[in-house]
């Protein structure tokens, strides 16, 4: 694994968070953090337990509505924004403690991401006919290259409640990937996984992002999988962003070091 | 043995008609995981407003079609109403919160249709035959005596059980619905509106509704124990399974036939009255034995 190769073209800013504050009650999770993403980027959220990462995920899909502050999504501002309508203008997403449907197959999760890509009238599809039964199976081309792409093929028909922890995050990501999102938002993709599963993990997101022109924002508490895969890194800490650059600069960064190790008094 | 035959068939009539209730139920659960105690209720008010339109509007020249429609207009403003003041406020709070909140609408909706509709006993015909027809002549002396009106009401149940299973299995809608069963944020983020699919379950839950009040009604009068039926089909879930269409029709015909042949053969040795509490009695022993029910899904939980 080495950092993306150099001949990658990072475009313009495709998401712009404004002076974002948010507070629950008395706690303010988040106070005025501002940073913007580029498009086909691979943008990482560090920091320590608390310090309003999953927080600032939740604001971007729109889970969480800003007490202040704005976020700007290709060009247009948004003060709220709902899940749903997140994921229609093409933000995926997937979640710290794993969001699947886990009473339905592997097959059937992944197509649940195409929810909103499917056009055919309601009629049609319960007769399974026509121009539905076309698109069911443009649909399954689609999914099946996904799942082939993360090399699933072997669970696709079992139910995701049945399958160990690792494998539970990758359907997740297939699933995401799925909608075919321009932004996509990992939360700890690869907490709780050994050695192997995190490297394989690595791989797919470095391939979805070359791959599909994927832009890419994660939150990872393994510093090396965050130096290695990331253009850019975040760092928050109790809310406030104290940091912001390249894996090197941040490293670099007094503040941050502080805020890892602690500060002599 | 002709007369075994007919208390058999007498069961499995009955039978579909706890089933139609009780799918009610299960449709709510599996796209919210809601135990909607309202349903009850619910089959209440859709049968209370038919009958009652159809007495305004008789003198037009169908008052059954033109009833019918504007009930099931009537049961999608209902459903669309109890997503905006009782579910929406309610997303991502545990089960039982919600479950409560059915409680209250059941109260709510069993009041407000009585003020509304009038709380006497109507009778409800809406041209389903009650001829009583002799099937099986030639194989069984003197044939099997079958009402008519529960060979319809076991028609409409086949098909309005059709319908669902396609509704279900086949649309993007089915598998939206259950997504949004599993996880609510899950199915927010792949881009479900959770508040357009409730709409839509509490829409065919109430038109469930509707024609299990109008079988019920057209058979006991529309009345207040109407929505009592909905006691009955508690131990049909837990017999077929929360979750299970099939579940709901196969356990609502083991318990029809169950407690009318044992009614019949074994009352008498008892005092009778084994009808009344047979269902609970079988309920309670698959609790202990096969809690998840015939068809539900088993739920395993990592540790």
């Amino acid at each position: 694994m080495s950092t993306a190769p150099p001949q990658r073209h990072i475009g313009d800013v495709l998401l712009k968070l404004d002076g974002i504050s948010l507070a629950f009650g008395g706690v303010k999770a988040l106070d005025d953090v501002s940073f913007e993403v580029r498009s086909h980027e691979i943008r990482a959220i560090i920091g320590p337990n608390g310090a309003g990462k999953s927080s600032l995920l939740n604001v971007i899909n729109g889970v969480y509505h800003p007490s202040q502050g704005a976020v700007t999504y290709k060009g247009t501002t948004y003060r709220q924004m709902r899940p749903h309508e997140a994921a229609r203008r093409g933000i995926a997403r997937t979640f710290q403690n794993i969001a699947l449907f886990k009473g339905m197959t592997v097959l059937d999760n992944i197509m649940t991401g195409r929810t909103l890509k499917m056009h055919a009238g309601f009629l049609f599809q319960c007769l399974y006919f026509g121009k539905a039964r076309s698109e069911e199976l443009a649909h399954r081309r689609k999914v099946e290259h996904i799942i082939d792409f993360l090399q699933i093929e072997h669970i696709r028909k079992t139910p995701v409640g049945r399958l160990a922890y690792g494998l539970q995050k990758r359907v997740e990501l297939a699933r995401a990937l799925a909608a075919e999102p321009e932004l996509l938002l990992l939360d700890e993709p690869m907490a709780g996984m050994n050695l192997e599963e995190k490297e394989d993990m690595c791989r797919f997101i470095l391939d979805a992002n070359d791959e599909f022109g994927t832009t890419i924002v994660l939150i990872e508490h393994d510093m090396g999988v965050v130096m290695d895969l990331s253009d850019r890194v975040v760092v928050l800490d109790y809310g406030r962003k104290i940091g912001d650059g390249s894996p090197d600069e941040v490293r670099r960064n007094q503040a941050v070091i502080d805020a890892y190790l602690g500060v002599r008094h | 043995m002709g007369f075994f035959l007919e208390v058999v068939l007498g069961g499995l009539m009955a039978g579909v008609l706890y089933s139609l209730v009780a799918l009610g139920f299960v449709l709510i659960f599996k796209a919210s995981g809601v135990f909607n105690f309202a349903q009850g209720a619910m089959v209440l008010f859709a049968a209370l407003t038919l009958v009652r339109l159809m007495e305004i509007l008789k003198e037009t020249f169908s008052p059954f079609l033109i009833a019918l429609l504007l009930t099931i207009a009537v049961m999608i403003a209902l459903a669309w109403v109890i997503e905006r003041l009782v579910l929406r406020p309610l997303v991502n709070q545990p089960g039982i919160s919600l479950f409560m909140a059915t409680l209250g609408i059941s109260y709510v909706l069993d009041g407000f249709g009585q003020a509304v509709w009038g709380s006497d006993v109507y009778a409800l015909d809406v041209g389903i035959p009650k001829r009583p027809i002799v099937l099986f002549e030639s194989m069984v002396p003197g044939g099997v005596l079958v009402p008519s009106e529960d060979l319809a009401a076991a028609l409409i149940a086949g098909l309005l059980v059709l319908g669902l299973g396609v509704f279900f299995q086949r649309t993007r809608i089915g598998r939206a619905l259950r997504a949004v069963a599993d996880d609510h944020q899950a199915a927010q983020s792949v881009g479900i509106p959770l508040n357009t699919i409730w709409v839509i379950v509490w829409t065919v839950a109430g038109l469930v509704a509707l024609v299990a009040g109008i079988v019920w009604g057209s058979k006991l009068g529309v009345q207040f124990s109407l929505g009592l039926v909905a006691l009955k089909a508690l131990p049909v879930l837990i017999l077929g399974g929360f979750e299970s269409i099939v579940g709901a029709v196969v356990g609502g015909l083991i318990i029809g036939v169950g407690e009318k042949v044992s009614e019949v053969y074994l009352g008498p040795a008892v005092g009778g009255g084994i009808e009344n509490w047979f269902a609970y009695v079988l309920a309670l022993l698959f609790l202990l034995v096969r809690p998840e029910g015939l068809f539900g899904e088993r739920h395993i939980d990592r540790v």
